[in-house]
């Protein structure tokens, strides 16, 4: 089937010195049949990447290979992909019918198999009624499915996805997803998936890449970039809200050791306060507690809280550094204005370096609270 | 019009009245000339305006020539219409596919001097045939296409104009759509013909309006270039049958001639409306 490699795949615009690099050296490795999903902020490069495996941009350095075959003078006919666009890019002149049929006639198949091809992918995408009208006559949604259709029936090693949800309402977009998923697990084809929206990239992906700047932030599971985020970026990306980031540690562990006795460390570091570290903790790894704080408990002011039905999240500030909270909403919600403690569980604080970002491991996991 | 005065509908009416008149009398003066004998309308000053009763016979000598009362002889006018019925539809056809290609070529090529060679048809707009027509001639008559069908047409059909409505709608195409075909595995040709051509057929069909009318119309360039009797295209027609000097103009026939060479554009109009608006105002994508 199709496995797909990325060895040191650079891309720049322009020539000489004024070439603007937009992927710098970037390596990977997708097994036959994964979904993988491309994550990072607009700019950062991935459309560019998938562009590339396409074959509508050029190569600049490195090499992308399908199954071991280097893609990188051929045309994107002839690399055994198919793309789903942002915007579906369906011919509007053709019936559905045509649309999904198009590339199977110009690669010259005999008309049987055409209409084999395309009546077994319209049974599984659900669209066998639509097959004689115009795109303008269908929804988002069976535009969207009109587009994954084209795809299927090219019955490719690889399945390219661009951003192919953003046009589609919340409802649709949850429905969409889950269908995509239904359909990866039906059909097994590599896929390789782009957006900017890390619950999409949460949600679909087998392993995820979050990229920022044109490099490569985390490689992995959706689970492992969420429990252990390999960079101060990824930890602000992922997660909704995102992680909370201390920057000024320093200052607030020696403040707060004034106040309570004890400071509040990350597992990661040894004793004595480092001030080249940047420590995150998740909303939901935070607890309210109702107490004054004291060892081992930080000082809480609640600024704002905001509903959201099932759960609530509480803005505030420990010292001069703000911090949500997430807390179920069965819990006691405190008030704005309110002094409580937090109690944060030391292993569930995250540490990075300031300075390069990554992030820094635990060297001996304390187990002391 | 908003509002709903019925003084104001009234007036507006009556613009358009007035508007009417001013553009259909002199159409109605020349069909009815058309039904009358010549002496009619010579003898009655000013000529009669109710219709005369020579209609078959003005349109039978005009049509398929002939002698005349009067002793004149009369050219037939269907030759002359086939010329320009064949030239018409060369120039349009010719002005609608070397646009096409041009602008094609212009908006999804990459290629040196592209903006260049853009900017070189553009400017030609300030270069119709009336400007560059010594040249023109000159070149033509080198060739020795003087009276030939190709001497006729061809100088007139590059078009800034149509290959400006062409980039212009292209530019509107969707890139995605042009990767789309890539990915399908269509070649830049087979995207043209499967893709643009379909895409761009209401342009088409209003282009081709506008184009049969400038082809049919032609005075200047076959005046100039067609000596011979079997090039004549009927706009020149017209003007041969007013003879002047001693023999008096048949007005019936030159009436009757006029009609025929309005008949075909009105009808190419009249056909093809809704597409020239749709293709002028609103574009499928």
């Amino acid at each position: 089937m199709g496995s797909l490699s990325f060895e040191r795949v650079s891309k720049r615009y322009g020539q000489g010195a004024r070439a603007v690099p937009v992927i710098a050296g970037l390596d990977a490795q997708i097994a036959d049949g994964e979904f993988v999903v491309i994550v990072g902020p607009s700019g950062c490069g991935k459309s560019t990447l998938l562009r590339m495996v396409a074959g509508l941009e050029d190569i600049t350095g490195g090499e992308i290979r399908i199954d071991g075959r280097v893609i990188n003078g051929l045309e994107p006919a002839q690399r055994d992909i198919a793309m789903v666009f942002q915007n579906y890019a369906l011919y509007p002149h053709m019936t559905v019918f045509q649309n999904m049929a198009y590339g199977l006639r110009i690669a010259g198949l005999a008309s049987d198999e055409i209409e084999r091809r395309v009546g077994h992918a319209a049974r599984i995408l659900e669209i066998s009624e639509l097959l004689a009208r115009k795109p303008r006559e269908c929804s988002g949604g069976q535009r969207q499915r009109v587009a994954m259709g084209r795809a299927i029936v090219r019955q490719p090693k690889v399945f390219l996805f661009d951003e192919p949800l953003s046009n589609l309402d919340a409802r649709l977009r949850a429905q969409t997803r889950l269908e995509i998923r239904r359909l990866h697990a039906e059909l097994r084809t590599t896929t390789l998936f782009v957006t900017h929206d890390q619950v999409e990239a949460m949600t679909l992906a087998e392993r995820m890449i979050v990229m920022n700047a044109g490099a490569i932030e985390q490689i992995g599971t959706p689970e492992s970039v969420y429990e252990r985020p390999a960079s101060l970026f990824v930890a602000g990306f992922i997660g909704s809200p995102p992680m909370n980031l201390l920057r000024d540690w320093a200052a607030l562990g020696a403040g707060t050791g004034a106040a309570t006795g004890a400071p509040l460390r990350p597992a990661a570091l040894g004793s004595g306060v480092q001030s080249n570290v940047v420590v995150g903790v998740r909303p939901e790894d935070a607890v309210i507690v109702d107490s004054p704080p004291f060892n081992g408990l930080w000082p809480f002011a609640v600024e704002v809280i905001e509903m959201l039905g099932a759960e609530r999240l509480i803005h505030g500030r420990v010292g001069t550094e703000a911090i949500i909270v997430r807390q179920e909403a069965s819990r006691p919600a405190p008030r704005a204005g309110q002094q409580v403690s937090l109690h944060i569980s030391p292993s569930k604080l995250h540490t990075f370096d300031a300075r390069t970002g990554r992030r820094v491991e635990h060297a001996a996991p304390s187990k002391k609270t | 019009m908003v509002e709903n005065r019925p003084a104001l509908t009234l007036l507006t009416h009556l613009t358009l009245v007035l508007g009417v008149v001013i553009v259909g009398f002199p159409l109605y003066v020349v069909v009815i000339a058309s039904t009358q004998t010549a002496q009619d309308i010579v003898q009655n000053a000013p000529m009669s305006l109710w219709p005369g009763d020579s209609i078959a016979e003005n349109y039978r000598v005009a049509l398929w020539g002939g002698v005349l009362n009067n002793g004149g002889r009369v050219a037939p006018a269907w030759p002359m219409m086939a010329v320009s019925l064949a030239s018409a539809l060369m120039i349009a056809f010719g002005k609608i596919s070397i646009s096409l290609l041009s602008a094609f070529a212009i908006v999804f090529f990459r290629f040196r001097f592209r903006t260049a060679c853009f900017w070189l048809i553009f400017v030609t707009l300030m270069l119709p045939i009336e400007v560059r027509i010594g040249p023109t001639y000159s070149v033509v008559a080198i060739l020795g296409l003087l009276n030939t069908m190709t001497g006729l047409t061809v100088p007139l059909m590059a078009s800034a104009t149509a290959t400006f409505l062409f980039r212009q709608f292209f530019l509107t195409v969707p890139d995605e759509l042009v990767e789309a075909a890539r990915i399908d595995g269509a070649s830049p040709m087979q995207f043209f013909r499967d893709h643009l051509l379909p895409l761009s057929a209401t342009s088409v069909a209003a282009l081709f309006v506008i184009q049969f009318i400038y082809g049919w119309n032609q005075y200047l360039w076959p005046l100039l270039m067609t000596t011979n009797e079997t090039m004549l295209p009927i706009v020149l027609g017209i003007k041969r049958l007013l003879t002047g000097g001693d023999a008096g103009t048949d007005w019936n026939i030159v009436m009757a001639t006029a009609i025929l060479a309005m008949v075909p554009p009105a009808a190419v109009v009249l056909l093809m409306q809704k597409w020239l608006v749709r293709g002028l105002v609103d574009s499928e994508k």
